[in-house]
């Protein structure tokens, strides 16, 4: 609808390490989402009592900035963000090595600063990369992507007026090594051979997203790296 | 804040009895893997609601009841009533049960139940307006899980069908903007019937309709909502697990056949 092909992704923007004090976060901007995810953790559990004694609790909250849409969200949690918080974790906690870190938590935040359709998929993106980011010893990266349908037409990653006027919605999320699909929700209308198409979509553009994650964590630490390189040559000229 | 869920623990021979008779295509309670548990579902049982439904799904018990009243419409669709579906786990159903404002369980179940009729049309909202954007007709479908055993899901969705189906209002005309009471009695519009199918993943094998054990060493569930016309209206992933594609692919055509058998059951029973 906005002169996209119809397997096309909307432009995405990767920064990963873009908070100093969250031990992991990354930023992403897709098509208009523009989406912060910060992890803090390992730590310990508090309250004590929902530490599990074999692997880290893994918490994770997804939220909507009240400026982020049309109309002013409230900021209390909507019923919509607490299902999404939910299965946003269900969708990184396969990929995250938490029997590790037993008895600590991690803690994931997800804040939405501008809504635009997809926002759990990209939030997902964001997540990921911040649990990378934290040093937090992950199996693979997740990366999420939503298919859907408008005008009778299966296609890739709805904006927000497609979303509004289309008739089906496909979020979901990759774990892209092992080739399975940790976040599937669906509403709308589709045939079993649409559904079809659409999800081979979706995973084909998050294998896409991921490329884009991978060098995003490559840019990362070539920076970190060059910082390094850069201290050290200074205190070496200072000695 | 979500977090990772404690289970109720499961002795280790118990978890490990129900794994491997899964993967011998066998199950706790001598079901085939595609078998659906014995379902009852009773209309009407409380006078006071507009409509309800009490669904058995082997043990596991659900009570839906349908409330109408009229309120304001949203304002991004004027000329259509309102639907709203909530859940409650009450404390008797289950030990892990807590009284209190709802979890994101319940919260998830209320809104898969929700698409599945709202995506479906399974009601025709429009029929609902009093007078555009002041007044419309609201339907609260509220679920009430009575006793759990695995699968609320689809117990859930079920007795909310069958309360809409069950529900009757006053027929009534508009005078003045205001809605005026007839003596007739009219059913709500219905013009679908979604039915969930759901399905777990155990030690990579996947069965229908899982009871609490299954649930309990679960990897992940699948739920699929489809229409009269076989098209999907709604999907919900669950759990900490994982799907392949093609996992996928399989679970959904099985979902579809099953739930037109389902549907057409139930139907066969309600009218």
């Amino acid at each position: 609808m906005d002169g996209r092909r119809i397997d096309e992704l909307r432009p995405l923007k990767i920064e990963v390490g873009t908070l100093d004090k969250a031990d992991g976060s990354a930023y992403v901007e897709h098509g208009r989402n523009k989406i912060l995810a910060a992890v803090y953790g390992p730590r310990e559990a508090h309250p004590k009592h929902i530490a599990l004694a074999d692997r880290a609790v893994l918490r994770c909250r997804y939220h909507m900035a009240p400026f982020s849409t049309d109309e002013r969200k409230s900021p209390a949690p909507s019923r919509r963000e607490l299902e999404l918080s939910k299965v946003i974790r269900e969708a990184l906690e396969p990929a995250v090595m938490s029997e590790y870190f037993p008895r600590s938590t991690i803690d994931i935040f997800i804040e939405v600063l501008q809504a635009d359709a997809g926002t759990r998929c990209a939030g997902i993106t964001a997540a990921a990369l911040a649990l990378a980011d934290a040093g937090i010893p992950m199996r693979e990266l997740v990366a999420g992507c939503a298919a859907g349908k408008v005008d009778g037409k299966v296609v890739l990653d709805l904006s927000d007026i497609e979303d509004k006027q289309g008739e089906a919605d496909l979020p979901v999320a990759l774990m892209p090594k092992s080739n399975v699909v940790s976040l599937l929700q669906m509403d709308g209308s589709l045939t079993e051979e649409e559904f079809k198409q659409a999800l081979d979509m979706s995973v084909e553009a998050c294998r896409r997203i991921h490329e884009m994650q991978r060098e995003a964590l490559r840019h990362r630490y070539h920076v970190v790296k060059d910082e390094a390189d850069k201290e050290e040559e200074a205190t070496e000229v200072n000695a | 804040m979500s977090a990772t869920r404690q289970f109720s623990p499961v002795a280790k021979l118990e978890q490990k009895t129900v794994v491997d008779l899964i993967g011998k295509g066998k199950r706790v309670d001598d079901r085939g893997p595609e078998d659906y548990r014995p379902t009852t579902i009773t209309l009407g049982v409380v006078e006071k609601a507009n409509g309800s439904a009490q669904v058995y799904l082997g043990k596991t018990k659900v009570l839906a009841g349908v409330k109408i009243q009229p309120g304001t419409p949203f304002p991004d669709t004027p000329d259509e009533g309102i639907l709203t579906v909530n859940a409650e786990f009450v404390p008797l159903a289950s030990p892990n049960f807590e009284a209190g404002p709802p979890d994101e369980n319940s919260i998830e179940l209320a809104r898969v139940v929700d698409r599945g009729i709202r995506e479906s049309k399974a009601i025709d909202l429009k029929q609902l307006c009093i007078e555009p954007g002041k007044k419309v007709f609201m339907i609260f479908v509220d679920v009430y899980v009575l006793d759990h055993d695995g699968n609320l899901i689809d117990a859930a969705a079920m007795a909310a069908l069958g309360a809409l189906v069950n529900a009757k209002m006053h027929a009534f005309k508009v005078e003045k903007g205001e809605p005026v009471y007839l003596e007739e009695i009219i059913p709500v519009p219905m013009q679908n019937y979604p039915v969930s199918i759901t399905s777990v993943k155990v030690d990579g094998t996947t069965v229908l309709d899982p009871c609490l054990e299954e649930e309990q060493v679960m990897s992940c569930r699948l739920t699929v909502t489809t229409g009269k016309d076989d098209s999907i209206c709604a999907m919900q992933k669950g759990g900490l697990g994982f799907l392949s594609p093609d996992e996928i692919k399989k679970i959904v055509s099985t979902s579809i056949s099953k739930a037109r058998d389902l549907r057409a059951k139930m139907l066969s029973n309600v009218k």
